[in-house]
């Protein structure tokens, strides 16, 4: 399904997503949805990048597609220079989904360990690793404790300190904070912010919240619904080091009022 | 829902002796009343006896409010359930004395435990036969298959969508028929019996496995294929795990299934020995006293096995809401 | 994930060629099986007792004398098939050698005792929802019970109704009245509780009676916990109904006649009353079904 066209070589390496004229139409025959429409986008290694837009947009869609969890009806996609498929078997990513997902018969340690346990590592290192992350993620402490015993923000560190543990180049986050209280929120885009700023990962992340997609990303991708397409791309000019006060700064309000015109124009068009 | 009156906290001194009185009391008078001769059945029942007797009742049952009405621990509702088994018992006990019904009827309790002591020999022979080899032989083989069969037809749609329904609606036949049959194939002796137990829990289990294993959910299965995990690795991680609840029920109903099944299959003919068999036989012979006892026996198997499987529950699904405890 | 549409239903004779060819096919591996299990089991008393001693026979012989025996150890479908046919119609309806005429017996204990076991259900999970002294003190034992073989007390019942002098439908009746009651009454207790704290508030700040929040919220909240429970119940209750027929001497109704079938070696008669009873117990559940859809028919799935 993936309609693979040449790439050059030299300046496509480099880059950590490529996408070309992709497009996604389900159920063709008879009553058409267009999912994604002629989409291109590339996205560099070391990028924060949001996608942001109303319900329908395809941010999802294009994630998903980037993640090898769905599949496009015509153009092109690289992750890492090869096709999703292969990236996804290369273990090249990792996925944050909107909800924890976490194994309820496993502990938190256990949760962690999970795909290091698949792709085969040791027993010994598995664990190193796994206490390393929830490290990360401030959760020391509550390697014993089941997911239910742990509070909603909690448990979605828990699923970060996962797709993180074993080190992919690329993260993508499915709206991870939509179902967490402002102020849970928050903290953990503060925390996001400062995971990234020590580690420089591609991170490819989808909201719906113009504050945080600003606060977060060094390029924003505004999408707008029927037939899902990109808007606008946005580059963000604040500097990379980031603290929530600047929230208030009059260069964030503009690139916001940026990113809100786009919106507004996507929904006219 | 109605209260057993103001709030019956049994924290104030004065209120907690007089549930302890109400609730005490009218045990020992009880048993006091037991050992009168007027109760004991050496004379015909007057009027006396009669009003004695609606008094106890009543008493009794003002206790058992009064306990029904404690709150604060779990405790409190066990002993209100158990209390209450007392006095059922109890009333047994002096009905069956003092009106001297005859066995044949019901017996007293008393005389049912004392047949059992005396015949606990000839019980345990029928409980080996039954349950030990029929009951858990059957059970295992039957659950194990059930299991083994929804695994192997879990990448075959095809399969599935044909067996589920047929699976499904074996729960509304009487599978225990086909005892006579199974007495034909296998003769008299326990594995014919054990054949029909095995009958009767391959399919619960068969469909309870292949509900599990779709159970799920999609998140956690789009999470294992983002780990590239194989087949294999995420049935043993993911799919197996989350359908072991549904799993550890199908075992739960199989239990009472396959004693049920075991029983009944008797009464279609066995040898010498079993608990269908004494029940069946002992009965024809108006026996009641054993007949009763060997009812006795089936029943805390029935419970044992229930109780041990809810721990088994406890230790293995922990983490499911439903053993958790919440909805 | 919003993004996904759903595609619309496919049509029926889609619908049911996808879901009713699978169980044909099933079925239909299952009648195979059936006659190869025949003649694999049946061979050594075809060699025995049916085909020639001195003179040479083929396996065609053999196939064919297998599906054909008298007192086969397994008889073929067709066997079986006709016999059911032979004795649905070649004997009125009254005979006892019609089929039919058991399986009204069998039927009407389990109907009448599937009723009461029902009613007295539905009348104590009320009571038991109504006071906290039944719910404490007796729903345990009533719960307790389901893990126990309550079907092992049928001898007992039947002696004493004996004694009585009850004879006939009422001890059958009654051995079914209680297997269809535990399962209705830890139903509708479940039932009953089942609307949620929010619905039983909005009832109390209406001012409703408790038999007006009985009638209009927890009655038709437990109706969906009801009918299960009544499928298993119906269920329960023939089995009762059958096994009650066994110590009576074995007069009329399917289990009766399961159990002459296997004293005279009658191995076609138990297979036929054997198809009869699953027969019954399928069409008394699909009866409930209906009924079921029926009565929720204007409810949605939650």
């Amino acid at each position: 399904m993936t309609a693979r066209q040449p790439s050059t070589p030299a300046t496509d390496a480099a880059l950590a997503v490529e996408v070309r004229n992709a497009s996604l139409i389900y159920n063709p025959q008879e009553a058409p949805v267009h999912a994604l429409s002629d989409i291109d986008l590339a996205i560099r290694p070391g990028e924060f990048v949001s996608l942001i837009g109303p319900s329908g947009c395809g941010k999802t869609t294009l994630l998903r597609v980037i993640a090898d969890l769905e599949h496009i009806t015509s153009g092109s996609v690289l992750v890492n220079g090869v096709s999703p498929h292969d990236a996804r078997l290369a273990r090249a990513y990792g996925y944050v989904f909107q909800a924890p997902a976490l194994f309820p018969w496993r502990t938190v340690l256990g949760n962690v360990r999970l795909p290091l346990q698949i792709q085969g590592r040791s027993a010994d290192e598995s664990h190193r690793i796994a206490m390393e992350q929830l490290a990360r993620v401030g959760l020391t402490g509550f390697e014993g404790k089941y997911p239910w015993q742990l509070s909603g923000g909690m448990q979605q560190r828990v699923s970060i300190a996962r797709a993180l543990s074993f080190e992919p180049r690329i993260l993508m986050m499915d709206e991870p904070f939509g179902a967490l209280d402002e102020i849970t929120r928050d903290r953990l885009n503060e925390q996001l912010q400062q995971l990234w700023q020590r580690e420089r990962r591609t991170v490819v992340f989808v909201t719906h919240s113009i504050a945080e997609a600003v606060y977060l990303s060094s390029r924003i991708v505004v999408m707008s619904p029927r037939p899902g397409r990109i808007v606008r791309v946005i580059d963000s000019p604040l500097p990379d080091a980031r603290t929530l006060d600047m929230r208030d700064s009059p260069e964030f309000v503009a690139v916001a009022h940026a990113v809100r015109e786009a919106l507004a124009d996507g929904h006219h068009d | 829902m109605s209260t057993a009156g103001p709030a019956a906290s049994p924290r104030s001194e004065p209120r907690r002796q007089r549930s302890f009185l109400l609730i005490v009391g009218p045990l020992v008078l009880g048993a006091l009343f037991l050992m009168a001769p007027m109760a004991n059945g050496q004379q015909p029942v007057g009027t006396t006896f009669w009003v004695a007797t609606l008094a106890l009742a009543a008493l009794a049952v003002a206790g058992i409010r009064r306990m029904a009405g404690f709150e604060g621990r779990p405790l409190y509702a066990t002993l209100t359930a158990a209390l209450f088994g007392v006095w059922v018992v109890y009333f047994w006990q002096l009905l069956t004395v003092a009106l001297a019904v005859p066995q044949v009827l019901l017996p007293a309790p008393w005389l049912i435990v004392l047949s059992l002591v005396e015949n606990l020999s000839r019980l345990g022979n029928d409980f080996t036969q039954t349950v030990v080899k029929a009951v858990i032989i059957g059970w295992v083989l039957g659950s194990g298959l059930g299991f083994l069969v929804a695994v192997a037809i879990d990448r075959m749609p095809f399969l599935q969508r044909g067996l589920l329904p047929i699976a499904s609606l074996t729960s509304t036949i009487p599978l225990v028929g086909v005892a006579p049959i199974a007495v034909m194939w296998f003769g008299f002796d326990w594995p014919s019996k054990a054949a029909v137990v095995v009958l009767m829990t391959f399919f619960p289990m068969l469909v309870s496995t292949l509900a599990g294993l779709q159970a799920s959910n999609r998140l956690e299965r789009e999470l294992m294929h983002s780990y590239a995990a194989s087949y294999g690795r995420t049935l043993w991680s993911l799919r197996l795990p989350a359908a072991l609840p549904f799993m550890i029920g199908a075992l739960k109903v199989n239990a009472t299934l396959a004693l049920i099944g075991a029983i009944v299959a008797e009464f279609f003919g066995s040898p010498t020995s079993g608990l269908g068999f004494r029940i069946s036989t002992e009965a024809t012979k108006m026996n009641m006293t054993l007949v009763w006892a060997a009812v006795v026996v089936a029943a805390v198997t029935g419970s044992v096995a229930y109780a041990l499987l809810v721990a088994l529950e406890r230790r293995v699904a922990f983490w499911h809401p439903s053993v958790r405890g919440k909805k | 994930m919003a993004t996904t549409t759903s595609l619309p239903a496919p049509p029926l004779g889609q619908r049911l060629v996808q879901q009713g060819l699978p169980v044909l096919v099933v079925l239909g591996a299952i009648v195979l099986l059936w006659y190869g299990l025949t003649v694999w089991l049946n061979a050594a008393g075809a060699i025995e007792r049916v085909l020639p001693s001195d003179s040479p026979w083929t396996w065609q012989d053999l196939v064919a004398a297998t599906m054909d025996m008298q007192r086969p150890v397994m008889p073929a479908p067709h066997q079986v098939a006709t016999d059911l046919y032979t004795s649905l119609t070649g004997n009125p309806l009254d005979s006892p050698r019609n089929l039919l005429f058991h399986v009204a017996v069998t039927a009407q204990s389990t109907l009448v005792g599937f009723v009461m076991g029902t009613v007295l259900g539905l009348v104590l999970s009320v009571c038991i929802v109504h006071s906290r002294t039944l719910d404490r003190a007796l729903l345990p034992w009533i719960v307790a019970s389901q893990s126990v073989p309550v079907l092992a007390i049928a001898p007992i019942v039947l002696v004493i109704l004996g004694s009585m002098g009850l004879a006939g439908v009422a001890p059958k009746a009654v051995i079914a009245m209680y297997l269809c009651f535990f399962p209705v009454t830890v139903a509708m207790v479940q039932g009953l509780r089942s609307p949620q704290v929010i619905e039983t508030e909005m009832m109390h700040t209406y001012a409703a009676s408790r038999w007006q929040a009985l009638w209009m919220l927890r009655l038709p909240a437990a109706l969906p916990f009801l009918f299960p429970a009544l499928r298993v119940g119906i269920a329960a209750g023939l089995v009762g109904a059958m096994v009650a027929e066994l110590p009576t001497g074995a007069q009329a109704g399917l289990g009766a006649r399961l159990l002459t079938g296997s004293y005279y070696g009658q191995t076609v008669q138990i297979w036929s009353a054997l198809v009869m009873s699953a027969l019954l117990g399928l069409v008394l559940t699909a009866i409930m079904a209906g009924i079921e859809t029926l009565a929720l028919r204007h409810r949605r799935q939650a």
